[in-house]
């Protein structure tokens, strides 16, 4: 013991210990993180490389890739699908992301009520967000069916006509954006612990002023967890623009021949396209050269709403 | 004066507007969203028990009129149900094993030892988080296909032994507010930084190995996109795949659909009981980035 104290003492204390200590420090700590430096360049930095090469050729998955310039790129924007799968994504991520901030933040508001058994009801409203998509994807095929559906049922009990909301292409994207709201529950308890966290002194000092629940919700609450709502939005658009097994299921897309994306295309997101590209049509190198616009295009966005967030996120808070 | 008396009693009482307010009104609001919510669900089961005549019933019956508990052991042969099931076991677990043992040790790498150049490389493994998944899809496949990793777990499990962004980010966060003591104890001891980890820090961090061990394991038994592209024959596939076989060339064996998908479900909400804590944490802990 008192000699292992010693030599310790002496290594910190010379000069030349530090540069031995700070570099076996170095060498460790490579060690340790050494996994994730090989995963990052094998399974990120290589792979995302090597599709940019690919976006330049022709290539099956078998035999050598053919280079053929930017051919890809130049079929990509005259290919109609390309343009319908891209709007088909925007349009179904413009609606889903709104749409899921708001149903978070009212779940997270009825989460926070001070009533005894709130456990059981935050249980419940959070479960669905933890249950596996490609399920629920089926128990919604069954829900949503005009036939053996509960959905429609409720829907002409408060007026609506019947709806083929799966064969619909005016309705499906919106239904989708409905079985999205499942998942809910999850960013709801992100929401819940932000405005837990709000100092309960900042609500009563407002009710003693007269502030009534509207205003204090859109005066302190809202404020308070603009950080949150920021992350919210980030989470649901690379969800949303990644949006691929409730498509590939509600369409059938495993049994019902390869040409099937709902009617009229309505339900081929662009991730669909790219694995039809890709597993279906066997077109790695069209595939490859759709996943760099795909890329660059989210990357754009997710900077665009960072840049956006700038004007209405308060930092102040943590 | 009179008043002066009544007030204290009726202070006992509160004001039925209030009781409305703070009871009444919230309880009902709670309760309709959950019903909204575990009605899906609802539906599941209730058709997972319906008949062959009773599901073809217009309008559908709200409840089931007979149980037929039999839908469930049809399921169980319609597809080979077991196999699936098991097919996902052993997914779930290889991948669990590796979220664990990878972020754990990069997580100790990222926190516990100070390096040159650690912050700027935690940094980039954050960023990482946002490059979307689809864009490594079609050359890692390829990749894959030249090792002849196809139709084997190999492309589903060898991955989630290098580390993923998320886990290593709430692993790091646990570990940044363990005291830097307790290490430097060890170290004094004679405790090189190896044994500094397993006899120390990892006894500490069980907490935080759960919420990783949970979350991963869900993530896997819920993935769909990877094992569809990787595996190809019926005896690889897991439940996440095998479900798709209850529909034929034009019907759909619905009832046992939802028996199945019922099935599927039940392991997770099981979890959820078990584990509610960590869930609860996990997703916290993560918020604080936000």
């Amino acid at each position: 013991m008192e000699i292992r104290d010693l030599t310790a003492f002496f290594y910190t204390r010379g000069g030349n210990g530090m540069t031995h200590s700070s570099r076996r420090n170095l060498r460790n700590g490579l060690i340790f993180v050494s996994p994730w430096i090989f995963g990052f360049i094998a399974f990120q930095i290589y792979p995302i490389l090597y599709s940019l090469w690919l976006s330049f050729t022709r290539y099956s998955g078998f035999g050598k890739p053919i280079i053929i310039g930017f051919q890809n790129f130049q079929q990509l924007f005259k290919d109609p699908l390309f343009w319908k799968s891209a709007y088909n994504t925007l349009y179904y991520t413009l609606l889903a992301v709104p749409v899921g901030v708001v149903v978070a933040i009212v779940l997270a508001l009825a989460m926070n009520q001070k009533v005894k058994e709130v456990s059981i009801y935050r249980a419940i409203l959070y479960v669905p967000s933890i249950l596996p998509i490609f399920a629920l994807s089926f128990v919604w095929v069954v829900f949503s069916n005009p036939r053996f559906g509960l959905l429609n049922l409720i829907g002409q009990g408060i007026g609506l006509p019947v709806i083929d909301w799966i064969g619909d292409p005016k309705w499906n994207k919106l239904s989708i954006v409905l079985l999205a709201q499942l998942g809910a529950g999850g960013p709801a308890l992100i929401f819940l612990a932000g405005i837990r966290a709000i100092p309960s002194e900042l609500f009563d000092s407002a009710q003693i002023d007269g502030a009534n629940v509207f205003q204090r919700f859109f005066k302190i609450t809202l404020p308070l967890i603009t950080p949150i709502i920021l992350y919210d939005i980030i989470l649901g658009l690379s969800m949303g623009l990644q949006i691929f097994t409730q498509a590939y299921i509600l369409t059938g897309g495993g049994s019902s021949g390869a040409n099937t994306a709902g009617p009229d295309n309505s339900l081929l997101f662009y991730v669909f396209y790219v694995y039809k590209s890709a597993f279906q049509y066997t077109q790695m190198g069209y595939a490859s050269a759709l996943v760099w616009v795909f890329f660059i295009v989210s990357m754009g966005i997710a900077l665009a709403v960072f840049r956006w967030a700038k004007a209405w996120v308060n930092y102040d808070v943590e | 004066m009179a008043i002066e008396i009544q007030k204290p009693l009726r202070r006992r009482r509160e004001p039925f507007k209030k009781t409305l307010a703070i009871r009444i009104v919230p309880r009902i609001i709670l309760a309709v969203m959950s019903l909204v919510y575990i009605t899906p669900l609802y539906w599941m089961v209730a058709t997972s028990l319906k008949g062959s005549q009773e599901l073809t019933a217009f309008p559908p019956t709200l409840f089931p009129h007979t149980f037929v508990w039999k839908n469930y052991i049809d399921a169980l042969e319609y597809i080979p149900f077991i196999r699936y099931f098991l097919n996902s076991l052993i997914l779930t677990t290889g991948a669990t094993i590796g979220a664990v043992i990878s972020n754990s040790l990069i997580a100790y790498g990222f926190s516990r030892i100070e390096w040159k150049g650690r912050e700027v490389l935690f940094y980039v493994a954050i960023a990482t988080m946002f490059i979307p998944f689809p864009v490594t899809l079609v050359a890692l496949f390829d990749i894959f296909a030249k090792m002849h990793w196809i139709n084997t777990y190999l492309p589903l499990i060898v991955p989630t032994f290098f580390g993923q962004a998320f886990y290593m980010f709430l692993i790091r966060q646990f570990l940044m507010g363990v005291p830097k003591e307790l290490s430097d104890a060890a170290r004094i001891d004679g405790a090189n930084e190896f044994m500094t980890f397993f006899k120390v820090i990892i006894p500490l961090m069980k907490p935080a190995i759960a919420v990783v061990a949970i979350f991963a394991a869900v993530n896997a038994w819920n993935d769909f996109l990877t094992p569809l592209i990787y595996l190809q024959t019926q005896a690889m596939y897991p439940l996440s795949i095998g479900l798709q076989f209850f529909r034929a060339e034009h019907t759909v064996a619905f009832s046992l659909l939802m028996a199945a998908s019922t099935m599927v479900v039940i392991p997770v909400i099981v979890l959820f009981l078990f584990f509610q804590r960590f869930f609860v944490e996990g997703i916290t802990m993560g918020a604080v980035k936000g």
